[in-house]
């Protein structure tokens, strides 16, 4: 079965500053995909390049088989996307904007679609609004309306839910996911990273225009980087085991955290060693990594720099 | 070819100056018509252009020309200029669009724009002069619609180049406004000093209003076929540059 994405060897330049380098990925249909990375990573240049919004510099980028420069016509009809920026048209109507979308993908009489999407976006009532009366929030359901229209086979959500509220951002998901079951390829990139922990099956993150890492959610968050172990003393800590020193992440008052290493280190020595080493052990815990975690430890260079 | 997408974004950029019809229809026939009345006033039994004709009947067609043709530059180049500021042009970038089928679009809708501007001034005209004698509507309509052809086009490389919208304001007003009043609305170029009457010959927009104006009386400064043979050239050649522009997405993509 062909790859929903493909991206090949992929760079692309702003001047001095390179925005992708070198960055090949595969996305297989049907999965839930999430690209993370901080800003600046060049999430959204990627993406900009697979819509075609941009040119780049070598590489090749395809959709569903379909190269986005030589097959741009297959590739954009299979791909939605949801931009970052909430823009609108303000001159129309909310059905009018879904109206209009519809027709550029070559969509004559798309109205049971359109019904359904207004209706499971929440914009029933709004339908006939005009776009400058929405708020925020239904700005950006009319924005993943209209990515929708022409009822793609991939569909990009860049940000769907910064500046967004509970309620939206939980009826956005269960409807994204219902596209999911579906059979609809979903990539997701987001700032707040319990959700991709949530949403997706396989996470990319992408760093300076580099790809550094490329998992299954699982895998990820076991790739060696282990859980901490949180271990409170009665007296205050001076200091651990010379061993030990290179792995605590944190060393307060009489609270010391100290990085697991799952493979290797046994949470029973330690605590041993610690006793030996005169601490008065009154509370343990073990805290598994989040995503953010992960995320954290990945993008930020030793030194604190991104 | 996809004709419901371009029938679609053709449709969606007419809507759009349909629905600001005071600012994009009305207030371009109240300005024509200001011109005619105070020109005519001033000048009627003291100009005689044409033989035979008043100079409120030979004010018409330029002014109605003049209004077609700005019009038609001006929807091209405040669509995607607004399109461009405001982030919406994402909305025709994404879509599987050729770049003919973006050109034809807007300028379909620019022409559209330009008839009805046309037609407005026309109608409004006949309560305060003369009406003209029509000596070709086939001509007439030909020049309206090579016209506005040519001046969607170049609103098109306009508002694909401009950034802000006082860039498409310095556009009209330096090179639009100066070549439109210059080009014979107001007056026959034989009746210049031979330098400026020869200058006149190397503005394109002198045989818009010429050669709309043959239609009218069968009479013009240049042999009509000359003016439509520029006029003809000129659509070619920016169609040429426009599709170009639009495959590069010059200013629109990598923006």
């Amino acid at each position: 079965m062909v790859d929903a994405i493909k991206i090949e060897n992929v760079s692309k330049s702003y001047g001095e500053l390179r925005a992708l380098n070198k960055l090949s990925l595969n996305i297989k249909q049907g999965e839930f995909f999430g690209l993370l990375g901080p800003n600046g990573a060049g999430k959204s240049t990627l993406i900009s390049a697979l819509a075609g919004l941009l040119s780049t510099d070598a590489g090749s980028l395809s959709v569903m088989g379909h190269d986005v420069v030589a097959d741009y016509r297959q590739a954009r009809s299979a791909l939605g996307v949801v931009p970052q920026e909430i823009v609108m048209d303000p001159f129309f109507t909310v059905r009018e904007t879904l109206e209009f979308q519809s027709g550029y993908f070559g969509i004559s009489n798309n109205s049971q679609w359109i019904d359904e999407l207004l209706d499971q976006l929440g914009l029933a009532d709004k339908a006939n609004s005009n776009m400058r009366q929405l708020s925020g929030g239904m700005k950006r359901r009319v924005l993943i309306a209209q990515a929708l229209v022409h009822k793609p086979n991939v569909l990009v959500l860049d940000e769907p839910t910064a500046g967004v509220d509970v309620e939206l951002r939980q009826s956005l998901w269960r409807f994204v996911r219902r596209l999911h079951r579906e059979g609809h390829t979903i990539v997701l990139t987001t700032h707040y990273l319990e959700e991709a922990e949530e949403l997706c099956d396989r996470i990319a993150i992408i760093n300076k225009g580099e790809l550094i890492a490329l998992e299954s959610k699982e895998d990820l968050l076991a790739k060696g980087l282990g859980n901490t172990l949180l271990v409170r003393s009665k007296q205050s800590i001076n200091s651990v085991p010379p061993s030990y020193e290179s792995k605590v992440s944190r060393l307060e008052a009489n609270e010391v955290e100290i990085v697991l290493n799952r493979e290797v280190d046994s949470v029973m020595q330690i605590l041993d060693d610690l006793r030996q080493h005169g601490l008065d052990i009154e509370f343990v815990n073990v805290m598994n990594d989040s995503l953010e975690d992960v995320f954290v430890r990945l993008t930020v260079a030793p030194g604190g720099a991104r | 070819m996809n004709a419901i997408a371009t029938l679609t974004l053709l449709k969606k950029e007419v809507k759009r100056w349909r629905k600001v019809w005071l600012q994009t229809v009305l207030a371009p026939v109240i300005t024509a018509l200001l011109y005619l009345a105070v020109f005519g006033h001033v000048l009627e039994g003291r100009v005689e252009v044409f033989p035979g004709i008043s100079y409120g009947a030979f004010l018409i067609p330029g002014l109605l020309m003049m209004s077609v043709i700005q019009n038609a530059f001006a929807n091209t180049s405040s669509s995607l200029i607004q399109s461009k500021v405001m982030g919406s042009i994402v909305f025709v970038l994404l879509p599987p669009f050729s770049a003919f089928e973006m050109f034809l679009a807007y300028i379909g809708a620019a022409i559209l724009r330009g008839m009805a501007v046309g037609v407005g001034v026309f109608l409004v005209a006949l309560f305060y002069v003369k009406v003209p004698p029509v000596h070709d509507i086939f001509l007439i309509i030909g020049f309206a619609v090579l016209g506005s052809y040519v001046m969607g086009a170049l609103g098109l490389i306009a508002g694909m180049w401009a950034e802000k919208f006082d860039q498409i304001a310095a556009f009209q007003s330096f090179l639009i406004m100066p070549l439109t009043f210059l080009s014979g609305v107001f007056y026959s170029i034989n009746s210049l000093p031979p330098f400026w009457a020869s200058v006149s010959y190397l503005n394109p927009f002198f045989y818009m209003i010429d050669g709309f104006r043959y239609g009218f009386f069968g009479q013009s400064d240049q042999p009509v076929m000359i003016s439509f043979f520029v006029m003809l050239s000129a659509a070619v050649v920016l169609t040429g540059f426009c599709v170009k522009l639009l495959a590069t997405g010059y200013k629109l993509r990598d923006a």
